[in-house]
């Protein structure tokens, strides 16, 4: 193998699993450093610096990080990234110092953006600092779009949402709220500079099944109930409710049922368990309110009597792994099952439906219904026209909509400053600054804690049900949140290895704790991740592969399983490792913090 | 010298031996030895062997004397027995141990000063008495606990840090114990677990007194351009003459080896040692042939190294002296007072 180079932005960033699997890539280990230090506030702003709604989505994030983390596979569960970002939230002291100065006097360009989600809200917020006029155009009275519409207050409580939303509008944004657009074309005539369209996926789907339309008055789509219960039109619902869906969406609607008065709940899916798209807490706090998720049942018809729903007929499957390791499903073999309802709501996915854009004014749309967009750039096939969050390439999460945000917002810029939106695109890079303080003293925890996952505490389940504001997950407190820190691996200090000063002495072979280091003879990629102290075999974590050493061999550093304790680099007797904090620069219109 | 101790959390997939165990339930406390200390690396050696070869972590007498060598005890197999005795003393105390506990496998680990200064006698009288246990000497030709003085061992013309070059001869232990009757000798380097491992599983295994003279070097002290014991000077002119593979009772045999160069050594358990000759004209069964290559390449400036001399046909103290096979504080009052009928003949047999 080749010398690995770590000046290439992307090996360390690897490195952060959490950072390299998180969209927006936040840098999580420095603000759970942060947290650790009780500095809530910087922690707090240097996830806003990223992703924007720290608070939001400390509550509500999909959370790819966590099952990336490296303690799922050190030892078992991963860092409870999400709450740590959470108890930064709300811990926080005084921002206001910290916000990026919006300046009075403007750079003289108009830019549109329509809807007022977090991707349109994360454009705007990047975009006023550089002194953009930005205009922001939304079908409802309020910001914040499906994050107020489509997630229930018992688990994004509004003094939350209305904060963090409230934030941006306040930095300058002009509001044309409560009027829906109708005509991209008129909008288009209007000549502002550049439009950004972050209007989301807000197309709830149907079930086409024999008896659905004379049912009509008994079936809701799923995220339109959300959005008339988040607006207060809808306030109860009785009798016995089916929800059929297994994503987050069923799940907020059967817990919503449920404390709107339902008689009963029941979640049908028509795939096995371990595959529904709801996050794995998302199920257990259904199942925890006692609502059942019945799984492997397709609909197969809504039985009604003159137009009066009686309930819906299912047909039993199981599922059957394939060669290819995919799950398929058969007949059971058992009988149909009938189960009773009075009210069916439908959360069986979304899309983007963008009706309201004239499809001959140069915004082409793929067969898919999706805009066709540069997938760097986030720029539509009209040079004046950007996308973003779910709009632009379907159903994702709040954490995708800040990172489309960035994109855009960078694009946005460079088109209005007449320059070239990929040549002049800033790169990404990484700094590389040595922690060592001292003989035994760095500046990071570098001992390893073995403390299990920290359980977050929820409130008592009879007062959580009692109320649709009711937020059930209480967050970690101070303390909690400093015990949880410490078990954050420290993934961004990074191993660095100068060949020239390695004396191969093994002393760093023979204290790193994970068997992570070898000295061996160079070969091949495979035949290398065979030969080292313990066999590489997880392909997706990279070597760290030295030059040749005076003996002829190399270094060989499996990253898949380093605990980052810096015991190689306290054992080193000429230095040649050094624990060095990588701070990966992703580009982003004025970063705030660092 | 470290402060942060190494963390119990291990490779996930880190194997367990016969036993059960990982290599990690052998280790020892957090060495405080200076960072890049050979003896560490001799200590991660013994951790391996012993974990290989799934012996009871529990059932071994590690004893040393003084020295950096022989604070090493402490930093492998930590469930097991250890005395940390008088300077050069080392043997007298093994001997003890193992006169009266010959199930237990007996780790002797000493220091060039240890051994070839304050403890020469005593080293000189062990080797003659066949105690069955493995001596490792971590032979780094300094004084490094007294700040870097020429150790005994230390090479005749070889320079200290400072640049002043050493005027005395220097002792060689391999050269004594092969001359002093040892049943296996060995020499090997601490940068070296390859060579390293096998052999001291072969001494562990070993019947009667197995030595192994291992150049470690001091990084503080003496691994500077001018010294014969440094990483550097040792790579540079090390020759291996021979490969000790260890070969459990019922292991296969996976390695391919060129027909004739290979030659299997039966222990006492069962096991074999197969000996992998890299020069052809080296008979590691010869002492004398084996005295005289070491003296003539050590003149020339290089370190033999690899197991230089087995005796397959061993013994030890116990066999020589004839004692009950059993660990004395197993002996009961019938084993220890054989009653009046036995005392009477034993007098009668001095009428």
């Amino acid at each position: 193998m080749k010398p690995t180079n770590i000046l290439d932005p992307n090996y360390f960033h690897k490195v952060v699993d959490c950072q390299w699997a998180c969209p927006a890539h936040t840098p999580v280990p420095e603000y759970i450093r942060l947290i650790a230090q009780e500095r809530y506030t910087e922690a707090y702003m240097l996830n806003w610096d990223s992703n924007v709604f720290p608070g939001i989505l400390g509550r509500t994030c999909d959370r790819p990080c966590e099952p990336a983390c490296r303690r799922v596979r050190t030892e078992e569960k991963p860092v409870a990234i999400c709450r740590l970002k959470r108890a930064a939230a709300d811990l926080k002291g005084d921002i206001t110092p910290y916000l990026p100065r919006v300046p009075t006097q403007k750079n003289g360009k108009r830019i549109a953006i329509v809807g007022a989600g977090p991707a349109s809200l994360a454009v705007a917020r990047d975009l006023l600092p550089q002194g953009y006029d930005v205009h922001m155009f939304e079908r409802d009275p309020y910001g914040g779009g499906m994050m107020r519409s489509q997630i229930p207050a018992f688990r994004l409580p509004e003094s939350v949402l209305d904060d963090e939303v409230n934030l941006i509008l306040d930095m300058g944004v002009n509001r044309h709220f409560g009027q829906e657009i109708t005509s991209m074309k008129a909008l288009i005539d209007q000549d502002f500079d550049a439009y950004f369209i972050g209007t989301g996926a807000p197309k709830g789907r149907d079930l086409d099944l024999p008896g659905r339309s004379e049912v009509d008055a008994h079936v809701s789509i799923g995220i339109n109930w959300l959005s008339s219960v988040a607006f207060g039109h809808t306030s109860s619902i009785s009798g016995k409710v089916i929800v059929m869906g297994g994503g987050n969406t069923a799940m907020d609607c059967c817990r919503t049922a449920r404390r709107l008065g339902a008689e009963s709940v029941s979640v049908v899916v028509r795939s096995a368990f371990e595959v529904m798209k709801a996050s794995e807490w998302e199920k257990e706090d259904a199942m925890a309110e006692g609502i059942p998720i019945i799984n492997n049942r397709p609909p197969k018809e809504f039985v009604h009597e003159n137009g009066k729903l009686k309930g819906i007929l299912f047909e039993c499957v199981r599922p059957v792994r394939g060669a290819d390791g995919r799950l398929s499903y058969e007949p059971s073999g058992e009988p149909d099952v009938f189960m009773e309802c009075d009210h069916v709501l439908m959360a069986i996915g979304q899309d983007n439906y963008c009706p309201w854009i004239e499809r001959d004014i140069g915004i082409e749309f793929d067969r898919w219904d999706c805009p066709k967009l540069d997938e760097v750039t986030l720029q539509s096939t009209h040079p004046k026209v950007f996308f973003g969050g779910d709009a632009a390439f379907g159903p994702e999460n709040i954490i995708w909509a800040s990172a489309h945000a960035h994109r855009a917002a960078i694009s946005i810029h460079l088109f209005c400053q007449g320059m070239d939106l990929k040549a002049d695109r800033p790169p990404e890079g990484v700094n590389l600054i040595s922690t060592k303080m001292g003989i035994h003293e760095w500046s990071y925890d570098s001992a390893h804690d073995a403390a299990k996952r920290t359980p977050v505490p929820h409130v008592e389940k009879e007062r959580a049900l009692s109320g649709i504001k009711v937020e059930v997950e209480l967050g970690f407190d101070a303390a909690l949140a400093a015990k949880e820190a410490q078990r954050c691996l420290n993934c961004d200090v990074q191993t660095v290895f100068s060949e020239r000063l390695c004396i191969e002495c093994d002393a760093c072979v023979d204290i790193c704790p994970m068997d992570c280091i070898s000295f061996t003879e160079n070969a091949e990629e495979t035949s290398l991740r065979t030969r080292l102290s313990a066999p590489a075999l997880n392909l997706s974590q990279d070597l760290y592969v030295s030059a040749d050493l005076p003996t002829g061999r190399v270094m060989v550093k499996d990253e898949d399983v380093c605990v980052h304790c810096g015991l190689c680099a306290e054992r080193c007797p000429t230095n040649a490792w050094d624990m060095q904090r990588s701070i990966l620069h992703i580009p982003q219109l004025g970063s705030y913090a660092e | 010298m470290t402060f942060v101790a190494k963390p119990k959390v291990h490779h996930p997939r880190l194997p367990l031996n016969e036993l059960g165990l990982t290599r990690r339930d052998y280790e020892g406390s957090v060495s405080t030895l200076c960072a890049g200390c050979g003896h560490d690396s001799v200590s991660a050696a013994i951790v391996q062997a012993c974990a290989e070869l799934s012996l009871p972590p529990h059932r071994f007498s590690k004893i040393s004397g003084i020295g950096c060598s022989s604070k090493t005890p402490s930093y492998f197999l930590n469930r097991s027995h250890g005395f940390n005795s008088v300077h050069g003393r080392m043997p007298s105390v093994a001997t003890g141990a193992n006169m009266a506990n010959q199930d237990l496998y007996c780790i002797g680990v000493s220091g060039d000063g240890d051994s070839a200064s304050i403890g020469l006698g005593q080293f000189a009288h062990i080797v003659r008495r066949r105690i069955n246990m493995l001596y490792i000497v971590d032979n780094n030709g300094t004084y490094g606990l007294t700040k870097g003085q020429f150790s005994a061992t230390n090479d005749k013309g070889s320079t200290s840090k400072k640049g002043k070059p050493n005027l005395y001869e220097s002792i060689d232990l391999v050269g004594l114990a092969l001359q002093l009757g040892a049943s296996f000798v060995a020499r090997s380097f601490s940068g070296d677990k390859k060579q390293l491992v096998p052999l001291i599983k072969a001494g562990l295994m070993h019947k009667g007194f197995a030595f192994i003279d291992v150049i470690s070097p001091c990084v503080a002290f003496n691994n500077h351009q001018g010294s014969t014991k440094s990483y550097d000077y040792v790579r540079g002119h090390i020759e291996s003459v021979t490969m000790a593979d260890f070969i459990a009772p019922q292991q296969e045999i996976t390695a391919d080896y060129e027909p004739g160069s290979t030659e299997d050594v039966a222990m006492p358990d069962g096991s074999r040692m197969r000996l992998r000759k890299l020069d052809d004209s080296y008979d590691p069964r010869d002492r004398f042939a084996a005295l005289a290559h070491v003296l003539e390449r050590q003149a020339a400036g290089e370190v033999v190294t690899g197991l230089l001399y087995v005796d397959p046909d061993s013994t030890d103290c116990h066999e020589i002296m004839n004692t009950i096979q059993k660990p004395l504080n197993t002996l009961v009052e019938n084993d220890l007072c054989p009653g009046n009928g036995a005392l009477d003949r034993i007098n009668a047999s001095y009428r």
